[in-house]
């Protein structure tokens, strides 16, 4: 059953206000803080950034933050440039990736939370455990029963250009995050990130398991859970369409059962 | 970490911090609507059930349909028919793999809130002139 609101221990209170002292081009964040350590609930507090001293993306503010005023806070990031996933959060009210986005493109104070509807490990860190278990649940990797050949498995232009648009998801989980389905029925419906990854194996030309794929997402919640809400599309940092990858295996289906 | 400390772990803001999207707004619409056309049912049911027992049964749901709260209560269930029926059509074309890109998911949506706003208007105008 959906919980529309926070439970006791998850609801947000007022933090600390860090100033820049002497500082003429300022930008508020406000972000989310939780540690294990003391036992209180999650707080807000509030940063004023420098701009002059700092780098044009939502992440470059948080390291200046991290590096220069509080060493405390914390966050995943890797690659700086959008091709690892790890910095994926809630900026300025939906999901994307803190370092491909502009500081300059969120008016007024930048708001920034942990990925929705996920449990907390620290501060803007969630736990993925659940999602990344249901990713293994649809066992992303190729599946072939026939001999392999003494080459690689060929592929047409046409059947490999199926996979543009699949391939590139970097399993931020944004798109996962962003659905209320996820949020209600996260345990049993595999969102969206999980979803586009699980065609990604259906449509390759070189995976022989497609009718297993389909038997293992033939589920009430596992699959429909999916309403067509398309916050995933809206909010997915690559520019992809999750919810198109599962219209089409639901299409799948369809054509399979006539 | 033990799975002492995990359950104790809070649940990141959701519906809290996380800004209406036109993808959602008509989404959740859409089931309310759902939801106020099943109640809309069992009143029209009810109101021809009055109109097949007695003219002074009937006369007390033409009473209260014409009544201020009456009118509210069928102006909310004309929108609520329109919107679920041009968004049920939009659902129709999502079904068979039709207009997901994010420019046609938003044209199609504001088309939606466009034309159940001229219907819902325009079915009113007309009962007031054919009245």
């Amino acid at each position: 059953m959906a919980e529309f609101t926070l439970p006791a221990n998850s609801k947000i209170g007022v933090g600390d206000t860090y100033k820049a002292e002497g500082a003429t081009n300022i930008k508020t964040f406000k972000v989310y803080r939780w540690t294990p350590d003391d036992g209180k609930n999650p707080r807000i507090d509030t940063y004023e950034v420098d701009m002059d001293s700092c780098g044009p993306m939502i992440l470059d503010a948080l390291i200046k933050i991290k590096n220069e005023t509080d060493s405390s806070l914390t966050f995943r990031r890797s690659c700086r440039e959008g091709v690892c996933g790890s910095c994926a959060m809630n900026i300025d009210g939906t999901n994307t990736l803190a370092c491909t986005k502009y500081i300059a493109d969120v008016p007024g104070d930048i708001k920034i939370y942990p990925l929705p509807h996920m449990p907390v490990v620290k501060d803007l860190v969630p736990d993925l455990n659940v999602a990344y278990a249901q990713l293994a649940s649809i066992e992303p990797w190729l599946k072939n029963e026939s001999p392999a050949p003494e080459r690689e498995r060929l592929q047409s232009p046409e059947e490999r250009a199926k996979l543009d648009g699949l391939w590139e998801c970097i399993l931020c989980f944004s798109c996962t995050t962003s659905c209320p389905s996820y949020w209600w029925n996260g345990e049993r419906y595999l969102g969206p990130a999980v979803l586009l990854q699980a065609y990604r194996w259906i449509v390759d030309s070189r995976d022989e398991a497609t009718g297993e794929r389909l038997d293992q997402l033939e589920d009430p919640f596992r699959l429909y859970r999916c309403h067509t809400i398309m916050n995933c599309t809206k909010t997915c940092p690559k520019s992809l369409n999750p919810a198109k990858a599962i219209a089409e295996i639901k299409k799948m289906m369809v054509e399979r059962a006539v | 970490m033990s799975s002492a400390n995990r359950s104790a772990r809070p649940l990141s803001p959701h519906l809290q911090v996380y800004k209406p999207q036109l993808t959602s707004v008509l989404s959740i619409t859409h089931r309310a609507t759902g939801i106020a056309l099943s109640v809309g049912i069992l009143y029209l049911v009810a109101w021809l059930c009055a109109a097949s027992s007695s003219a002074d049964t009937y006369a007390i749901f033409a009473w209260f349909n014409g009544s201020v709260v009456g009118r509210i209560m069928l102006f909310g269930w004309t929108f609520c028919l329109f919107f679920h029926l041009y968004n049920g059509i939009r659902h129709l074309f999502w079904d068979a793999g039709y207009g997901f890109e994010l420019k046609a998911a938003y044209n199609s949506g504001w088309a939606v809130v466009g034309a159940t706003a001229v219907s819902t208007v325009g079915a009113w105008l007309l009962a007031y002139a054919v009245r």
